[in-house]
């Protein structure tokens, strides 16, 4: 298992959104601005790094009938860490991400690596897998915010992007856009991956 | 609290603020247990089931937390009680309901970690919702996930028919359907209970 390897599957061959299609909700639900994206990737990716390593660690003393109670404490706990530094040196993210920080606790990414990666592998292996899946789930969230930001209201983390005269699509900020913005990307991603197997075939 | 403000709380957890097409929470069961109108429907209720027991004990355990001064611990609180709650259920249900057990297999322990359940949990701390209001608000959020889910399921059974382009066969076609449905339940945003 090299590292490089581990890259590329985090960013696409096992991308945890458009492959693995693991939490969807925050997916859907936050990306309707940059910053709330890039907020809740950072904070994701922090907190998966961090309980990959923990659990890694833990790996053999965790008995294997109580595990996933097990994880979910740890990774309960350092939600519980990241939400108040958000409150304390973030407090506009944290307000706009609301319900959406302690509900990383049940954000399958995380409970999905634990159980897949990190009770199977070395620690280094496992802070790595951690930082490249949520890399790779970040990635994903500002490419959707991106879009949907850009469309939905004419700006970019804040600021005017599209000229004055624009009309944003108000339909991608709400709640459909989520739906079908995803669902394009996933789409999109199909595409990709089906094109790039039938050139490998035609070699 | 009258009357009226708990119509307001039901229509509002089930139509206008459905918990799946406005809010964004239970997505994973909602599209991973949703390809039969059967087990949807029983994904559906057991949830609302759970959804309504962990209001109440998210309740009280709020209580407890507060008068200790421990407010920060609430996230692991609150999902150590749904943890044990749906460990519980499954447990009653094993012995009790053995047919309905069976039925919903190995969906029964995943709803620990159905984003519904701990958020409306968190939902009805962060609403301020007195012990009678979080109970109905917690079940009437499940029904309006019920209600969403089972209506999913049975356009996804039609859908299985259905020509779609290659790249959007499978995931991203229920996605766009979802989208669509999402759409639909917009229109309820305008209702009002006096």
């Amino acid at each position: 298992m090299n590292a490089k390897k581990q890259l590329m599957d985090g960013l696409i061959n096992q991308n945890p959104v458009l492959v693995q299609l693991l939490g969807m909700c925050s997916t859907m639900a936050i990306t309707t601005s940059i910053m709330n994206g890039l907020g809740m990737g950072v904070s994701v990716m922090i907190i998966l790094t961090l309980s990959n390593i923990f659990i890694s660690l833990l790996r053999k003393i965790i008995p294997s009938e109580v595990r996933i109670a097990c994880y979910i404490v740890v990774i309960a706990g350092f939600v519980t860490c990241v939400d108040l530094l958000l409150q304390a040196f973030v407090p506009s993210i944290a307000a706009s991400l609301g319900v959406f920080i302690p509900l990383i606790v049940v954000n399958c990414i995380i409970l999905g690596r634990a159980e897949a990666f990190a009770s199977k592998n070395t620690v280094g292996a496992a802070a790595l897998d951690g930082l490249f899946q949520g890399l790779g789930y970040t990635i994903v969230l500002v490419i959707l915010c991106f879009f949907r930001e850009l469309l939905g209201s004419g700006t970019l983390a804040g600021f005017q992007v599209m000229p004055e005269s624009y009309t944003p699509a108000l339909m991608l900020v709400l709640p459909v856009g989520g739906f079908l913005s995803l669902g394009c990307l996933i789409a999109a991603m199909q595409w990709a991956m089906a094109k790039s197997a039938k050139k490998k075939e035609a070699k | 609290m009258s009357v009226t403000s708990l119509l307001a709380i039901s229509l509002g957890a089930i139509l206008t603020n459905n918990f799946i097409f406005a809010q964004f929470l239970g997505i994973c069961p909602f599209l991973g247990v949703s390809k039969k109108i059967d087990t949807a429907v029983g994904m559906g209720a057991a949830v609302t089931f759970v959804m309504g027991l962990a209001s109440a004990f998210a309740y009280l355990v709020n209580i407890v937390l507060r008068a200790l001064g421990l407010e920060f611990m609430q996230t692991v609180a609150f999902i150590l009680v749904i943890a044990g709650l749906v460990q519980f259920v499954e447990m009653f249900l094993k012995k009790f309901i053995p047919t309905l057990y069976t039925a919903l297999g190995v969906y029964l322990p995943l709803i620990t970690t159905n984003c519904a359940v701990l958020g409306v949990a968190l939902l009805n701390v962060q609403n301020n919702y007195n012990f009678i209001e979080s109970v109905v608000y917690g079940i009437t959020g499940g029904l309006g996930f019920l209600l969403a889910i089972f209506l999913f399921a049975a356009v996804r059974e039609q859908l299985e028919f259905a020509e779609t382009p290659k790249a959007f066969e499978g995931f991203p076609i229920a996605l766009i359907t979802a989208g669509l449905m999402a759409l639909a339940f917009m229109g309820f945003s305008g209702l009002k209970v006096w």
